[in-house]
């Protein structure tokens, strides 16, 4: 077994990065992802890398586009407001196809809202993380240990099908200590030579990095080669974690945070006979429909344990075609869910569950 | 149990040193009729000294913190009352600062009358399995950070190397060799090996000052998901 060291998530993602080969980190300071940046700070001048703290966010999501145009591995990290504010240049990195990885470690909205963990930008990082037609695969960690495996599998994907990924943590998530193993394997290397603009030598035509397209009918061309790219994600690249399902009669959906609190729930709920599982969608886009789909002609009821409002929600109705209810248990604001605010909805579920 | 008036706890970020303050104080209030805590952490906005009011003010322990402090207003502010501990000389105080030389930056507000009362006992926490200080060189440029900061020389070490909930008696074992070599390096003794609760009976003789510590702040998510 390798060797474990005890780290902060938000320490721990930033580690995972520079094992991932990443040597060019933009950001700007943000309650609670600060850390990400600080650990950046101590460590990419060590190693050769680049560390710079923008003058704001728009400007570090563009030094990103320039990292990333150049072919080379490169993040940002902000919270839920920073990363509002790097939306346009999230777009322009999908728009260009360009490779990185953003991480937001989320906290209480709307607007300056709290420093406090949060899930409330589930909507902002699965449906629309900026203008136009595009989408990130997004990635939720539940532990420090996913938080490193995540990040070097952000980086793969990123490269994989040349598009912005994002790790989808909160503050709660970058700030608990576990321990971890960093023993990541190899990096896989993709060829970025018909691509990336790092210099021709003279020996060949330029690589034009642009999301610009006047022609309409290029544009078109464009948006639907892109799709077909996200068909492929769709079909090959969800993954879940399923717990306690096997007889399970109710099915708690929870990322995050949010499934920790609801897997100790479980095991309360199980001690009182309660037949109650878990499907953990550790990439929210793509959402694993199909097992949820599957899971509904098998269960009575689904509960969606979030910290916002009801959003992801409407993906698990989506995903079951409604044909079971979906009961929403909830916190927000910086608040999370107690163990006893889950089992509540679990006992709920128990007795109104049935076929719709 | 031998202690100074003061009692200072620094170190690298995430060392333990919040819940290692914690439990000296309640250790110190056996003995002392007035124990206070002092929070100076500037940096984390999350996990603090104010996390266990409650139960230290049960205890009989004062604790002084800003007003800000998990008020959730994202501000470095230092409370008033900290000099205190300093001119009640009638008072045992522990000292909570926050990680490393950033962290550090505030208690140079009070290093000078600390030093010039001269009984005081200033500890680094250490843990071999923080990935930035996994080992004597690395650990040494820290702790000469911190002392730069806050301009007050530490005068022991607490050997706090730990993972956490699967911390196991080997591993603890597995850090003398690196306390031992920092004290050397750094002319320092080793107050305390920190221990879970769990592991004193076994270390209890194996280890030097060997220290039962509990963990106070445990949350709902605390539980460990399948990897």
């Amino acid at each position: 077994m390798a060797e474990k060291v005890l780290m902060k998530g938000n320490e721990a993602l930033a580690e995972a990065a520079i094992m991932a080969g990443c040597r060019h980190y933009f950001g700007y300071p943000i309650t609670p992802q600060t850390e990400v940046a600080a650990y950046m700070a101590k460590r990419m001048p060590l190693i050769g890398g680049t560390f710079l703290q923008a003058e704001s966010e728009i400007a570090a999501i563009n030094m990103v586009y320039g990292a990333a145009a150049a072919g080379k591995r490169t993040m940002t990290s902000s919270s839920s407001p920073g990363i509002a504010l790097k939306s346009e240049g999230i777009s322009y990195l999908a728009g260009s196809d360009l490779p990185a990885l953003i991480i937001n470690v989320q906290r209480g909205g709307p607007g300056l809202g709290g420093i406090q963990p949060s899930q409330s930008d589930y909507f902002q990082a699965t449906k629309s993380a900026g203008h136009g037609d595009f989408h990130l695969v997004v990635l939720a960690p539940a532990s420090v240990q996913e938080m490193v495996n995540l990040t070097f599998k952000g980086f793969d994907l990123a490269d994989k099908y040349r598009m912005p990924v994002m790790l989808l943590s909160d503050g709660t998530m970058g700030q608990m200590m576990e321990p971890v193993s960093l023993d990541m394997g190899e990096i896989k290397e993709y060829d970025k030579s018909g691509w990336a603009a790092c210099g021709t030598n003279c020996e060949r035509e330029h690589n034009v990095v642009n999301s610009l397209f006047i022609q309409p009918d290029e544009l078109e061309r464009y948006n639907f080669e892109r799709y077909e790219r996200y068909a492929k994600i769709e079909a090959e690249e969800v993954m879940y974690d399923e717990y306690m399902m096997d007889d399970a009669e109710i099915c708690i959906v929870a990322y995050g945070v949010a499934a920790r609190v609801s897997q100790n729930a479980i095991d309360k709920a199980r001690a009182q006979g309660i037949k109650v599982g878990m499907i953990r969608p550790i990439t929210l886009w793509p959402f694993p429909k199909a097992v949820l789909n599957a899971a509904a002609d098998k269960v009575k009821a689904f509960i969606s344990v979030e910290l916002s409002m009801g959003q992801m929600i409407e993906d698990i109705e989506l995903a079951t075609r409604c044909k079971k209810p979906v009961l929403l248990c909830n916190r927000v604001g910086g608040m999370i869910p107690t163990t006893e605010d889950v089992l509540n909805s679990i006992n709920e579920a128990n007795s109104v569950g049935g076929d719709k | 149990m031998e202690s100074k008036r003061i009692t200072v706890f620094a170190g690298h970020y995430g060392s333990g040193k919040t819940n290692i303050a914690v439990n000296y104080a309640l250790r110190l209030r056996e003995e002392f009729d007035k124990v206070s805590i002092a929070d100076l952490d500037i940096v984390n906005p999350y996990f603090r000294t104010k996390d266990s009011e409650k139960h230290l003010e049960a205890r009989g322990i004062h604790l002084i913190s800003s007003e800000y402090a998990n008020s959730n207003v994202d501000v470095p502010a230092l409370p008033a009352e900290a000099y205190s501990i300093i001119d009640d000389l009638s008072v045992r105080a522990v000292v909570d600062v926050g990680g490393d030389d950033r962290g550090a930056l505030a208690l140079g507000r009070y290093a000078p009358s600390i030093i010039e009362q001269n009984d005081y006992e200033y500890l680094l926490v250490i843990n071999k399995f923080r990935p930035l200080t996994p080992d004597c060189a690395s650990t040494i440029g820290v702790m000469r950070e911190i002392e730069t900061a806050c301009r007050m020389k530490f005068t022991g070490i607490v050997n706090n190397s730990n993972l956490g909930d699967e911390t196991t008696a080997e591993d603890v074992i597995s850090s003398i060799g690196y306390a031992e070599e920092i004290s050397k390096a750094s002319s320092l003794p080793i107050r305390m090996t920190t221990v879970k609760e769990d592991l004193f009976d076994t270390l209890k003789d194996k280890v030097v000052n060997c220290t039962p510590i509990k963990l106070y702040v445990k949350q709902s998510w605390a539980k460990v998901t399948a990897d």
